[in-house]
């Protein structure tokens, strides 16, 4: 009943593409799956349909991943989009959902490549309509062409809230202001790994040019903004936030936040590998080997989901685990075959690795999204404080999953996504103990929420 | 030109044509081929696409790539459904959740 | 008292221990309850909610008693923790269902309940209910049912939110609790016990409630716990509006309106992970059950490890080798809680106590060893 392939790729962006894209070459035959409609996962949203315009709009990084997508004309990927993977076993085995019907597939190996999500960042009113992520307006104006409301602020820190705010720009709309949250201290601590960042200059260029393009737009632009709260109940009004040692308060009708992206792991999770906490990204990461191979014979991971490194770095990480993948089912003789392949991607890596301690030190996230003022709804599905967290965590819940039993963090449906991050970090703010020590909600299947009828069709 | 809290389209020369029309609420909207339903909701005014089941609060997309789960609609009699994962469809009869589903799947009656 | 002395600790901190050291607590005793981490097998957090009164003690009549005994118990017991708390244990004894989907299993487990109802001596409350009256009490159960057992002293209750008023409640008492670390040993010593923890420390007395770790733990107090690790899934759906006022052994719908969906059995030892097979099963049971559930969506999946005696009852044993040592195991923490904090508690601080509590010795397997033999 179940289909029986070499290669499984999850995810069609960068990394997913380029692991199809090696392992077909190499003889082996590849299913590709990927929940959107179209490939190009987060990064490259509409690769194919934007137009001249558009693209100009987006910037030449997006531009250049239209290339990509011809690798889904090799005959031996055989992609699938609208898969949503629910269930992927140690063996290979996956569950997923297609035009609402259940299928299976067992795979040789599995190249994990679902990315990265939008680090939490709660504060108050972030639940409200009209508050949302950079990387959803972004989605929206690659995918729709869709600018949002004015006055639009954009709040936060690190590269992407950047790329938006020149993005609109670009397309004729100018946000009301830049609300930036990188705490004063971080630019000191930055400069530090300035010098190692000087490899990967073109981030550092790209950087500086999207700043000036910033400044030249003549948008307001606030710097290690504090206490956030967004107004509003049926819709967001306006952004409180103090800085420059003012309160302020500016009108809104559309408000984009950002803070980071960190590693999505739910099904690194799932599988209960080994994770390790990287305290420059302050995010959790799946251990892994230097093909991205996990402690799990059949599956690895490749791109934003192992460890934040951005588009092209993810299509190296991505071939790096083709290759591996290519010679452990034989396709490939020898590994000295593949650590011969392996030289020019390792190499370009390298360089994209370089930019990463300065970038991660200049926008490591303001310990106020990691500890929010009480009245802050942190798990979001299921409405809970941060005051109520903190007092679970004095009810002598040491770690998420106490905490999540004792108050149902975690239990909706985006599974602890939004949350997860959050609740571990005032659990250990309030213990006084490192992050690490603290731990991660237990993940289990369904990695996306799937209807019984299908989940009982696998038995029937 | 927007208008209050809606979103916009980015301005062409040959603008691209609302070709799809879906229901909301009662009202029709128009929406571009390919357009998600909560792309084509934002882009028709409509910011609120449901009342949590948790305090009634009002809630609308988030991250708008399938993570999040604060866009869910009901679509066709089908509860919980993902806005910002569906494609809009001709005909299609799109209703806010209102708190929990029922078991039969109407977003709304009790 | 002197700093890491207690006068009563008891090992472990789920629904049986903490229930346990509540009751205990509230009887005027100094007690420390010593808990691990974050990570336990913690069969509190995998448990189904049912206050369960139809089919338990077939193998041990005082265990039907029992059962009755706490379940009548309840309301009471609800009460004062919601008022001394404020948290709201959704507590509903409306009466339960077991439902059947096909005639043999239906007509076994009538035959099961009968000889129970005639070892009990005859007052025994449950009933046979046809399809159609079924559909009277449930209007959503599909054509595939073929009838069920209902029992009027069934019902259920948020276990989470017990086990969170219970600790609440314990650390209101003036309890103390020690966790982040498991109990690796415990040394007698002069007819007191010292409990390397994650210090050391003194206690008169000892009540092992620590589920599966009973297993290494009793031997060091001359006791045995005769119990094994049996792993039950579940699945949790998208939360519904209130539809199923009834709870059933295998779905019941939560104070928040998502349904609890079991029930499986597995001996797979010290594994608590779910598996795709089982969940399908399940998944496709309750879709049998109520056709209506397969276009709601499971959420969520977890499994735990019922902590299992060889008769399936408590067990309730006196240390005879280590006098103020005693074990408590049982799978039906939230059923027994009512009885734990109030009658367990008196029997282990050596007050009067229901007679019925020395059937549940573990010198009954010696027995069932014996005439196995």
């Amino acid at each position: 009943m179940s289909e029986i392939i070499d290669i499984a790729v999850i995810g069609a962006g960068p990394a997913g593409l380029a692991a199809a894209s090696v392992t077909a070459q190499h003889g082996l035959t590849v299913v590709l799956l990927d929940e959107q409609p179209a490939a190009g996962g987060q990064i490259y949203r509409a690769i194919g349909s934007a137009d001249a315009h558009l693209q100009d709009i987006l910037g030449r990084d997006y531009a250049a991943g239209r290339t990509l997508l011809n690798i889904l004309d090799q005959p031996a990927i055989d992609y699938r989009a609208g898969a949503t993977v629910w269930n992927l076993t140690a063996q290979g085995n996956i569950s997923y959902s297609l035009g609402g019907s259940a299928r299976t597939l067992s795979a040789r190996h599995v190249i994990v490549c679902t990315g990265a999500l939008e680090r939490p960042m709660p504060f108050p009113g972030w639940t409200v309509p009209g508050v949302m992520t950079a990387g959803a307006g972004q989605i929206l104006l690659k995918s729709s062409e869709l600018i949002p409301p004015a006055p639009t602020l954009l709040a936060g820190n690190g590269p992407l809230l950047f790329l938006v705010a020149a993005q609109y720009l670009r397309a004729g709309h100018r946000p009301a202001a830049i609300v930036e949250t990188t705490p004063w201290r971080n630019y000191g601590a930055a400069l530090g790994a300035l010098p190692g960042a000087l490899r990967a200059n073109s981030y550092l260029r790209k950087g500086w040019a999207l700043l000036a393009e910033i400044k030249r737009g003549r948008l307001p632009h606030y710097r290690a903004a504090k206490n956030l709260r967004a107004l509003g109940t049926a819709h967001v009004e306006a952004l409180e936030f103090r800085a420059g040692g003012r309160q302020r308060r500016i009108p809104c009708a559309s408000l984009l936040i950002h803070s980071g992206i960190v590693p999505n792991i739910q099904i690194s999770r799932a599988l209960d590998l080994d994770h390790s906490w990287d305290p420059a990204q302050r995010c959790w990461r799946p251990r892994l080997g230097a093909w991205g191979e996990t402690s799990l014979e059949t599956i690895s991971i490749a791109g934003d989901g192992a460890s934040i490194g951005g588009a092209e770095a993810a299509l190296h990480c991505g071939r790096l685990a083709a290759l591996h993948a290519a010679w452990r089912l034989g396709a490939i003789e020898s590994h000295a075959e593949i650590t011969r392949l392996a030289k020019g991607e390792r190499k370009a890596l390298a360089v994209h690795h370089a930019a990463r301690p300065f970038l991660d030190l200049l926008y490591a996230p303001p310990r106020a999204f990691l500890d929010p003022p009480d009245e802050t709804i942190v798990c979001r599905c299921e409405e809970v404080s941060a005051g109520a967290i903190r007092g679970y965590a004095e009810l002598g819940c040491l770690g998420p999953n106490q905490t999540k039993a004792f108050g149902r963090p975690g239990m909706g449906p985006c599974q602890g996504r939004y949350c997860g991050l959050s609740v571990a970090e005032i659990i250990a703010a309030a213990r006084g103990i490192p992050l690490e020590n603290v731990g991660y909600y237990r993940v289990r299947p369904p990695i996306k929420p799937v209807t019984l009828g299908e989940v009982s069709a696998l038995s029937g | 030109m927007p208008k209050d809290s809606t979103f916009w389209h980015l301005p062409r020369p040959e603008p691209h044509a609302l070709a799809v029309t879906f229901g909301f609420e009662g009202a029709a909207v128009a929406a571009r081929t390919g357009d998600t339903v909560a792309s084509a909701l934002l882009a028709a005014g409509h910011n609120t696409f449901r009342t949590s089941s948790v305090s009634g609060s009002a809630r609308g997309p988030f991250c708008m790539m399938g993570a999040c789960f604060e866009c869910l609609v009901e679509i066709d009699g089908i509860s919980n459904r993902q806005a910002c994962m569906i494609q809009v469809r001709a005909g299609m009869i799109v209703r806010r959740m209102v708190g929990a589903r029922s078991l039969v799947g109407d977003a709304g009656d009790v | 008292m002197v700093k890491h002395e207690t006068e009563i600790a008891v090992i472990g901190g789920g629904l049986v221990g903490m229930a346990v050291a509540f009751g205990l607590r509230r009887r005027g005793r100094d007690v420390t309850l010593f808990d691990e981490g974050d990570h336990a097998f913690r069969a509190a957090r995998g448990n189904f909610g049912l206050i369960w009164v139809q089919g338990k003690g077939a193998t041990l009549p005082d265990y039907t008693r029992w059962t009755r005994y706490s379940a009548a118990k309840w309301p009471d017991f609800a009460q004062q923790l919601g008022a001394e708390t404020g948290i709201d244990l959704e507590l509903s004894q409306p009466g339960g269902f077991d439902i059947f989907l096909n005639d043999t299993e239906a007509e076994a487990a009538v035959g099961r309940l009968d000889r129970l109802r005639a070892a009990v001596g005859g007052d025994y409350p449950f009933e046979f209910v046809e399809p159609a009256r079924l559909r009277d009490m449930i209007p959503e159960v599909g054509p595939a049912v073929v009838g069920a057992i209902h029992c009027p002293e069934d019902g259920h209750v948020n276990p989470l939110y017990l086990l969170r008023a219970l600790t609440a409640a314990f650390l209101q008492a003036g309890g103390v609790f020690e966790n982040g670390a498991s109990v690796m040993k415990i040394e007698p010593q002069l007819g007191a016990f010292t409990i390397h923890h994650t210090r050391p420390w003194h206690a008169g007395k000892i009540v092992l409630c620590a589920g599966l770790g009973n297993t290494e733990l009793a031997p060091m107090l001359g006791l045995q716990a005769a119990i094994r690790p049996e792993r039950g899934q579940i699945l949790v759906t998208e939360r519904i509006r209130p539809f199923l006022k009834y709870p059933t052994i295998q779905i019941r719908q939560t104070g928040e309106g998502a349904l609890q969906i079991g029930a499986s059995q597995e001996d797979v030892g010290l594994d608590d992970g779910t598996s795709a097979p089982v969940i399908s099963e399940i998944a496709n049971r309750a879709c049998q059950i109520f056709p209506l559930l397969e276009q709601v969506r499971m959420v969520r999946c977890w499994a735990a490890l019922r902590v299992m005696s060889a008769d399936g009852c408590p067990i309730y044993q006196r240390s005879q080798t280590h006098p103020g040592a005693t074990l408590v195991n049982c799978h039906s923490g939230v059923t027994l809680a009512a009885a734990h904090a109030s009658a367990l508690a008196a029997w282990i601080d050596g007050a009067a106590a229901p007679e019925l509590l020395e059937s549940f010795s573990a010198k009954r397997f010696d027995v069932l060893a014996s005439s196995a033999a």
